[in-house]
């Protein structure tokens, strides 16, 4: 196992974490598709959703249908469960950060049951969220993920799910 | 009004709906407290590029919409719903290329809560894709 290298250039380790994270993302075309980015500060993900007219479920409020923010949730937690399961690959030196791009899509963690808590209805604006693994184990995990727009304290939705993860 | 008429009308009530727009929703059934909504596989909803299976979250976009479809069905006739919670079950994965439809009812009304279960379901009907049970509110 290769050491963490304290001299290593800052811009470098910065391209390797986006390149991984960039490669982990857009390997799933319905986050394309939805518009969902993500921004990173170390190993701490924020999930964005854009706002767009295609997301909306209630066109007289108007408000964002609950099923999109069900899926932003969602994906939230999955890409967390798989960034942080790349993180410690990627840090701790198992895994070549290029090979891993080059070896195509990520296995991605799979979801076993999912619970959206709706909290306030989706504001026509962009949507944030971040997810917090509550317990990872070597073949279930559950995750907590919370979801906001303008103001971080007055959540939009809040989720728990379980998930299986990949084997091998 | 025949059921069809009200099916009519349901459909155009989902095309009003800029999401199940454009996820290409239909409504294939609504009874007194009951939907089926229907939406074909697409290469953009694919949530695993190794499987090419469809996103839980298009899943939950599909129960989301066939709920709230089967509360604003109900015979006391709300005005509006909004979900308070829906929590899905994914038993199996949906099959790549297939429709996906989720048949909701509406088991218990009462002034101001809703609540609601659904299944989602591909080809093979025998294996439901995901179960979902939900409350939702009830304007008046």
């Amino acid at each position: 196992m290769m050491p963490m290298d304290r001299r290593e250039p800052l811009d470098r380790i910065k391209s390797r974490r986006d390149s991984a994270l960039a490669a982990l993302v857009s390997g799933v075309p319905y986050l394309t598709w939805l518009g969902i980015r993500f921004d990173r500060r170390g190993d701490e993900l924020t999930a964005i959703l854009p706002y767009d007219e295609k997301l909306i479920g209630n066109p007289m409020l108007p408000a964002i249908h609950g099923g999109v923010t069900a899926a932003f949730l969602e994906t939230t937690a999955i890409i967390e469960l798989a960034w942080a399961a790349m993180w410690e690959d990627m840090e701790s030196g198992r895994t070549v950060p290029d090979a891993a791009v080059a070896a195509g899509p990520p296995r991605l963690p799979k979801t076993i049951d999912f619970t959206v808590d709706y909290l306030r209805s989706g504001l026509p604006r962009d949507a944030y969220a971040r997810a917090r693994v509550v317990r990872s184990g070597r073949r279930y995990a559950s995750v907590q993920v919370e979801a906001w727009q303008d103001n971080r304290a007055r959540l939009m939705a809040q989720a728990t799910g379980h998930f299986l993860m990949p084997q091998g | 009004m025949s059921e069809t008429d009200q099916t009519r009308i349901a459909q155009q009530f989902i095309e009003a709906i800029p999401h199940a727009r454009a996820l290409g929703m239909r409504v294939d059934a609504l009874g007194k407290g009951s939907a089926t909504i229907s939406m074909p596989w697409a290469e953009h909803l694919v949530g695993d590029p190794r499987s090419g299976v469809v996103h839980g979250g298009v899943v939950s976009a599909l129960m989301d919409t066939s709920c709230g479809a089967a509360v604003m069905s109900h015979p006391s006739g709300p005005s509006s719903t909004a979900t308070i919670d829906l929590r899905i079950d994914y038993m199996r994965s949906a099959t790549k290329g297939q429709r996906i439809t989720a048949k909701a009812e509406c088991y218990h009304l009462t002034r101001t809560v809703a609540f609601v279960r659904a299944v989602a379901l591909d080809e093979d009907e025998a294996n439901p894709v995901a179960a979902a049970t939900g409350a939702f509110t009830v304007e008046r």
